[in-house]
């Protein structure tokens, strides 16, 4: 019998969970997967070169930083989901030295600078997308015709959310939609947004534009990893399922966006109230991307349940105000970035009721 | 009773591992050569040894004259001769005086069965003085002295006594047991119990993963026809700890600071009643206990009644010895249990499992840095914020932890549990605990 040589003695539990940070990190990685796939088959080879360039560039830069502190970090994984979240925001034709920088930026600046894992008070992927997005961008537009439009006449390379937006002034007033101006230009619809559309209008009774189901399935253009919410909403469903991620964030952040898209969108076409193109606006510019995979960024995101509902509201009504109003089409990103900044006060002033602090009724005592 | 009962903040579901053992009857565990019995066996003073070398003992002796308030008196179960009293380490981490006895296996105590009339014509005061005198003390870990509990201060009711059946830690079985086998003894200790504080209702709650267990206790609680309310709770951590129970079974809260008699509640576990109906029914002080000797690395896991004092070495090789290599062993349940690194530690009142766990069911990653994820938070029983807590304390901010309630953590071992980063928490909290009595003391 073992003399307790090989014993080890520690703190109560004695037992613990098997999930780690390696883990969640991992986990997250492998529900992006089908996403990616996806873009490549779209994109092509090269757009597979970007993601895998980010995540070199970022674990290199991880791998560096942490050297020279004479730390071990890379194996925890986070710095690979920061280079995959990157690769996948990127546009298809991007220069690869944006992507590099990208990811130094986020593993260095953002990351490191503040003391390396759980110290960052900003998503890095996002914040390393949004640096190289104001620094370069024509580089951050390079777009490209998706597989799935090949053949279609007047296809063009650019995305359904950046044309609408354009555009959007030449329609205000005529009472359109964000998808009757995609209709006036003759907008690009793939063979399966098409088909898809036709079976929701036959089968379920539903009227669907083969835009919103282009967008859905992501036969459109986009950044590599972004355009279909359909695997991207798979991988949320089994980062829920393998307890990674809870509700909260997602579903606060996607209701709160589509009802506010729901109730004024129509303003901007002088439809009146209550008449938004939801559809349109949640399947594109990278919402569901962002809500699932990056706004629930647990670093960055409050730690209570109440505070990741307020949280993801505020990322909602941000993403919303910044679609609508700004010049920009790209609310997604700078929504959750300014939400990061909120989620320290948020956590102080949302705190959990402890045990034993409630007016207590105590039976006869009492009386 | 469909509808399971359960508290409101926190908990966790680490996998039960009752199967090991859930169907392993109680055995006698064979008497030690040597027996090495503690002289505190629970938090608060130790005994008064009343022995020393060269004394000749007889099982069921006292040992130890308790020598405070919270203390209990300390009996042996083994006669002989008294070799030593020393100094040893307990599990809990400090050294205590214990005395070494060499086992008389001639030996053995003699029961002193009462008779009913004698017993019913008991007041609550005789019986908590006998109750005291036979050292019985709380079984589920902490052995808080059950005369202590069980005396209601003036000014106080006893609405509720629960009986805490609940077991709520993987792997033990030693209380599963005992309700499966001694159902009618538990149902009686609960009735003098309840005769002892005056309780007006009591509830007996036990985990939804002990059918049986609720089953014959159900059925042998209608045959001798007490009005006791039993109650089915749901399978999450920590349950049977004294403040959940309380909260599932009666909604209320024992307020911060407080004990529960303060709400009208006073709970007894399974294991201490049925020490309370041994020491009136037989005039027996507690000096043994049912262990639950298990773990993937026990070959043949089991359910041993085994004397106080008799070495952790003795019920792992009577379980058949170690299957594989054990990475630790834990003296009680794997979640508030203490790891132990000496096989010749002694079995205690509060000893209520020895456990070989392998590196499978230890799961020590490599701690990194808090990803902030909150899972800590949403375990907490509590309501606290582990990790907050955690932060503060690493800062050397005591006060600053002591303010976001900090002393009301309970050690639990959710948060650490629940930890990807493995982050070792419960140990943060005992640390502030240590610093904030330091500063004030
Ligand atoms: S050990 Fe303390 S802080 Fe951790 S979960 Fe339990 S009560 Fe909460
Ligand atoms: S569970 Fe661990 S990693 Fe998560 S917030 Fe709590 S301390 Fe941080």
């Amino acid at each position: 019998m073992s003399e307790g040589k090989t014993l080890i003695v520690g703190s109560s539990p004695q037992i613990r969970d098997a999930d780690t940070t390696a883990g969640i990190m991992w986990h997250v990685s492998i529900a992006l997967i089908p996403a990616g796939i996806w873009g490549v088959y779209l994109f092509g080879l090269r757009s597979l070169l970007v993601i895998l360039i980010s995540i070199a560039a970022a674990a290199a830069a991880e791998y560096g930083i942490a050297r020279m502190l004479k730390r071990q970090t890379l194996a925890d994984g986070s710095a690979v989901l920061t280079g995959l979240l990157i690769g996948y925001n990127m546009p298809p034709l991007v220069p690869l030295y944006i992507p590099v920088a990208a990811s130094f930026f986020a593993i260095a600046v953002v990351k490191w600078a503040f003391g390396g894992l759980g110290a960052n008070w900003m998503n890095p992927a996002l914040a390393g997308r949004a640096f190289v997005f104001f620094s370069w961008t024509t580089g951050m537009n390079a777009w490209q015709m998706p597989r799935t439009w090949a053949g279609i006449d007047g296809a063009s390379s650019a995305t359904p959310l950046g044309t609408v937006q354009t555009g959007l002034f030449d329609v205000a007033g005529e009472g359109g939609t964000a998808l009757s101006y995609l209709e006036s230009i003759s907008y690009a619809a793939s063979g399966w947004g098409s088909s898809l559309a036709d079976w929701f209008s036959g089968t379920v009774g539903l009227n669907v534009s083969a835009h919103t189901a282009d967008l859905f399935i992501g036969a459109v253009p986009g950044s590599i990893g972004e355009v279909s919410a359909l695997l991207l909403i798979l991988g949320g469903v089994y980062l829920l399922y393998k307890r990674i991620i809870t509700w909260e964030i997602p579903v606060s952040f996607l209701v709160s966006f589509a009802l506010l898209i729901w109730i004024f969108e129509g303003t901007l076409f002088s439809r009146g109230l209550f008449s938004g193109s939801v559809g349109f606006h949640l399947f594109s510019g990278g919402l569901i991307l962002g809500a699932i995979f990056m706004a629930t960024d647990m670093v960055t995101s409050p730690v209570t349940g109440r505070g990741m509902i307020i949280y993801g509201i505020g990322a909602g009504f941000l993403t919303f105000l910044i679609r609508l109003y700004g010049s920009l089409p790209e609310g997604v990103s700078l929504a959750i970035i300014l939400m990061n900044i909120f989620v320290p006060i948020i956590d102080r002033y949302v705190q959990p009721k402890p045990y034993g602090f409630k007016k207590q009724k105590t039976g006869r005592n009492a009386a | 009773m469909l509808q399971q009962r359960t508290f409101r903040r926190g908990g966790i579901h680490p996998p039960d591992k009752k199967r090991l053992t859930s169907r392993q009857p109680i055995t006698a565990c064979a008497n030690p050569p040597t027996a090495v019995i503690p002289f505190s066996q629970h938090l608060g003073a130790p005994a008064n040894p009343l022995i020393s070398k060269g004394d000749v003992v007889m099982a069921g002796q006292k040992i130890g004259e308790s020598s405070g308030f919270i203390s209990a008196h300390i009996h042996t179960p083994v006669g002989g001769e008294v070799k030593e009293i020393t100094s040893i380490f307990i599990p809990a981490g400090f050294s205590v005086p214990a005395a070494v006895i060499a086992v008389d296996e001639e030996s053995a105590f003699q029961e002193e069965p009462r008779s009913a009339q004698e017993l019913d014509s008991l007041t609550p005061e005789e019986m908590h003085s006998r109750v005291q005198e036979a050292g019985v003390a709380g079984m589920g870990g902490a052995a808080f002295p059950a005369h202590v509990k069980f005396k209601i201060p003036k000014g106080k009711h006893a609405e509720y006594l629960i009986i805490n059946g609940v077991e709520c830690e993987p792997y033990l079985n030693a209380d599963n047991r005992l309700m499966l086998e001694h159902a009618e003894e538990l149902l009686i200790g609960t009735e003098w119990i309840r005769r002892m504080t005056g309780a007006g209702r009591v509830v007996i709650g036990i985990e939804a993963n002990k059918p049986e267990a609720l089953a014959v206790m159900r059925e042998a609680c209608g045959r001798l026809g007490f009005p006791f309310t039993l109650t089915k709770l749901k399978v999450q951590y920590p349950q049977g700890d004294e403040k959940q129970l309380i909260e599932a079974v009666t909604g209320r809260e024992v307020p911060s600071g407080g004990l529960p008699i303060d709400i009208g509640a006073v709970v007894s576990n399974v294991g201490t009643t049925f020490a309370v109906y041994e020491a009136l029914a037989k005039g027996k002080p507690l000096f043994e206990r049912v262990v639950t000797v298990s773990g993937e690395a026990i070959k043949q896991p089991m359910n041993l009644r085994t004397a106080v004092g008799t070495p952790f070495r003795q019920l792992i090789e009577q379980a058949g010895g170690f299957s594989e290599e054990p990475m630790k062993i834990v003296a009680g349940g794997p979640m508030m249990g203490f790891a132990v690194y000496d096989l010749d530690t002694p079995v205690m009142k509060g000893t209520s499992g020895i456990l070989a766990l392998t590196k499978k069911q230890v799961n020590d990653a490599v701690q990194t840095a808090c990803i902030s994820c909150g899972r800590c938070v949403r375990a907490c029983p509590m309501g606290l914020q582990p990790t907050r807590l955690y932060h503060l304390i690493d800062y050397g901010r005591y006060e600053d932890a002591k303010a976001s309630y900090l002393l009301d953590c309970k050690e639990c071992g959710c948060c650490s549990y629940s930890c990807p980063a493995k982050i070792h928490l419960v140990q943060g909290m005992r640390l502030g605990k240590r610093m904030l009595r330091n500063v004030s003391s």
